[in-house]
């Protein structure tokens, strides 16, 4: 058993000798893995721990997570409980004391006022979020807040590239500026129009743009559609005008289509997140394609 | 933060002409004029940058309001309740399983032996007919900024009598550092794949035949740990326990109450995107003084664990496979005394038993899982417990889940312990999970 310690501290002592000069950030969720870059570039290295495709509601705690989670020296994700299911087992699987709270540990969702919060939480209601909608991304005005606040914690937290940070979000936030008035001026039409939603994951662009959810596929959030369910949304999007039945690139098609073809109003796959779709290669292409897919529904 | 550059370039001008005053009180006199504009200078900026961050404090919360017109009011409204529950704010989370069977034996289970392998610990066939499994509540929660705590209890009702558990009670540190973690109580030991796991993450409702004869289904004992991950690219945990060494393999609690010591090692990452791996040596060294199946002496179990996973576009959520295997080696060296006949003569046994098994999860559908597992044991050849046989089983199950809270089990194990007994089972199992959301290992 000593000698096994031994060895431990030897072999720690080795491997973690080469200091690492740059600051390790972990991004749960490939939108602050974005925002990361445009506040930080090169100044720091970004390991993201979802892709587009996967649903980040219910991610496998897999071995190179706790592998990436043991080096980070910071932890980007929404929060609002939305990485519940594998975020705690990967923090205490990785023994990096760093990350698990304090400085180390930034919630993208407890930046900003959150949408959805239930007055009472009961699983009867699908898988609800005590602290509300966690899906922050989709409003460009809680990005920037989100963007102030982390440009702050990585300053913080690596004082030698305070500066960059300064200066990169400055730059960031001119250019989100101008982006969001050239986006808020093209997506005038959109307002007052209606949508069928697949999860309750919309609020926040749907508020944004003036617009609102009249049905989701899901019966409950988190609940997977079912045909009884479905069927009864038919009456629902073809009577409330909806101009389109939008799901997220992770989630299944089918339900989707389902109603399409039953309603004629267009099933649309938005991209939801950073890689979501060819053209969202960034935020910036995030917004971009959200936007030109539903304005593609109304010609 | 104009005053800066101004009161730079003012005292820059003054310390040039400072430099071609040869007199002295001058001088002096210079000097404190430039430490008190570099002052002021100071101050000026503070407050500026104060004025500025004030600015764009007031302009976020100028564009949350124009961002949340409505949402502002569902954010009042929902506040009230969470600072009405805040004495109960820092309860522990708890979590409850629940769990019902039903089985169907075509043998009865009193006359259930595996050849070569005596029944110990909760390794045996289950209970025909209906009957409530295991129910857990489960207690968790930072003790404080260098603790986390955890409580599971075991609830189980045998013959009409309730029997309640600790089925682990154990802190652990969250704040050391170099990716340590040491860990101080009850709880399940970290070799293997499944012994860390709590049964109701299984795919099946019973533990392998090997988890079963060599481990009596899962090893627990009070003890410490000592876990440690490296900081490389690919996952690697090194690990060591001692044990008091009173449950089986060990027994009597050896060494003054120091009588299990196991050594550990996991490794696993991805490769590409779809697949992902885990892998594990670990061994056991028990000492076992009048153990569950009368073995006195030394126990050393070798246990090798692979997990691979795939599943398209890495989300497991909807489709994806799973394949795992497990395999022991049971090397013992010492006496046996039969526990049903004290009298009898101690009989020597040095030898080996081995044990493996390999699962295979498909996931069809959010809510359809399959799944196939082979056991089997390989017997000694000599010795007390000695069999020409080797027990060995098939299982296959077909899982519905309503939700990640809930599931319904449909299991047929073909169990053979004898050359002429074969136990066809039939088992219908729900199983829930209630209150605080677990978050599972891989």
């Amino acid at each position: 058993m000593r000698k096994m310690l031994l060895w431990m501290i030897v072999v720690a002592a080795v491997i973690s000798a080469p200091v690492q000069a740059k600051l390790r950030v972990f991004a749960c969720e490939p939108e602050w893995g974005s925002l990361l870059t445009e506040l930080a570039g090169d100044a720091i290295d970004v390991d993201v721990a979802t892709s587009a495709l996967q649903d980040v509601h219910v991610v496998e705690a897999r071995p190179s997570l706790i592998a990436k989670m043991r080096k980070a020296d910071l932890l980007v994700c929404s929060g609002a409980q939305l990485e519940i299911g594998w975020l705690p087992q990967l923090l205490r699987q990785a023994g990096n004391a760093k990350v698990g709270s304090g400085a180390g540990s930034f919630m993208a969702a407890s930046q900003v006022t959150t949408l959805d919060k239930p007055a009472s939480v009961d699983r009867s209601a699908g898988d609800v979020h005590p602290d509300g909608n966690p899906h922050v991304q989709l409003d460009p005005y809680r990005v920037l807040a989100i963007a102030k606040a982390l440009s702050a914690r990585l300053a913080e937290l690596d004082a030698a590239n305070a500066a960059t940070y300064q200066q990169r979000l400055g730059d960031f936030e001119t250019r989100w500026q101008a982006a969001i008035k050239g986006w808020e001026a093209k997506a005038a039409p959109l307002k007052g129009k209606a949508v069928v939603v697949h999860h309750s994951a919309w609020i926040y662009l749907l508020q944004w743009l003036g617009m609102h959810e009249i049905g989701s596929l899901e019966p409950k959030p988190g609940v997977p559609p079912t045909s009884a369910h479905l069927s009864s949304l038919i009456d629902v999007t073809k009577s409330g005008g909806a101009i389109a039945i939008i799901s997220a690139a992770y989630q299944d098609s089918k339900p989707g289509e389902w109603l399409a073809q039953r309603t004629g109003v267009p099933a649309l796959v938005l991209p939801f997140t950073v890689g979501g779709d060819a053209q969202a290669k960034d935020l910036f292409g995030l917004y971009d394609s959200t936007l030109d897919k539903l304005l593609g529904v109304l010609k | 933060m104009r005053p800066l550059p101004l009161a730079l370039s003012l005292a820059l001008a003054c310390s040039a002409q400072a430099a071609e005053t040869p007199v002295d009180p001058q001088i002096a006199a210079l000097a404190e004029r430039i430490r008190a504009l570099e002052a002021n200078a100071q101050t000026l900026q503070i407050q500026a940058a104060d004025a500025l961050a004030a600015a764009q404090a007031a302009q976020a919360e100028l564009e949350q309001m124009k961002s949340d017109q409505q949402g502002a009011a569902v954010a009042e409204v929902s506040a009230q309740p969470s600072t009405g529950a805040s004495a109960n704010a820092f309860n522990p989370a708890i979590a409850l399983i629940l769990n019902g069977l039903y089985e169907n034996h075509s043998q009865d289970p009193v006359n259930y032996q595996r050849a070569g392998f005596p029944q110990v610990g909760e390794g045996g066939p289950g209970t025909p007919g209906l009957h409530l499994g295991e129910s857990e509540i489960a207690f968790s929660a930072n003790i404080d900024d260098k603790f986390y705590g955890q409580l599971t209890l075991a609830l189980e009702s045998d013959g009409g009598e309730v029997h309640t558990g600790i089925e682990e009670a154990y802190i652990e540190t969250t704040a050391l550092p170099e990716g340590f973690t040491a860990r101080a109580g009850r709880f399940y030991s970290n070799i293997g794949y499944l012994n860390s796991h709590h049964t109701h993450t299984d795919f099946f409702s019973d533990r392998p035949l090997a988890y079963q004869a060599f481990l009596g289904n899962q090893y627990g004992d009070d003890g410490v740990q000592l876990r440690w991950v490296a900081p490389t690219e690919i996952y690697l945990e090194l690990g060591s326990e001692v044990f008091r060494g009173d449950n089986y393999p060990a027994g009597g609690a050896a060494h003054s109450g120091i009588g299990a010591k196991t050594f550990f090692a996991h490794a696993g990452g991805d490769i590409g995107v779809e697949n992902s791996w885990l892998a594990g040596a670990s061994v056991l060294h028990a000492d076992a003084i009048g153990g569950e199946d009368g073995f006195s002496g030394r126990n050393n179990i070798y246990l090798f664990d692979l997990t691979w996973k795939w599943a398209p576009n890495g989300a497991f959520k909807d489709s994806g496979v799973v394949v795992r295997g497990e395999a022991f080696v049971d090397d013992r060296k010492g006496f046996v005394l039969d526990p049903e006949e004290p009298d009898a003569l101690a009989q020597a046994w040095n030898g080996k038993r081995r044990g493996a098994y390999v699962e295979g999860l498909y996931r069809f559908s959010r809510t359809w899982d399959a799944g196939y597992r082979y056991d089997k044991l390989w017997a000694a050849a000599d010795g007390p417990y000695a069999s020409d046989f080797d027990p060995r089983r098939s299982t296959a199950m077909l899982t519905w889940h309503n939700s990640e809270f809930s599931l319904l089990r449909l299991q047929l194990a073909h169990d053979q312990p004898q050359p002429h007994f074969i136990d066809n089972v039939l088992t219908l199992q729900y199983q829930v999970s209630l209150g605080a959301h677990g978050a599972h290992k891989f």
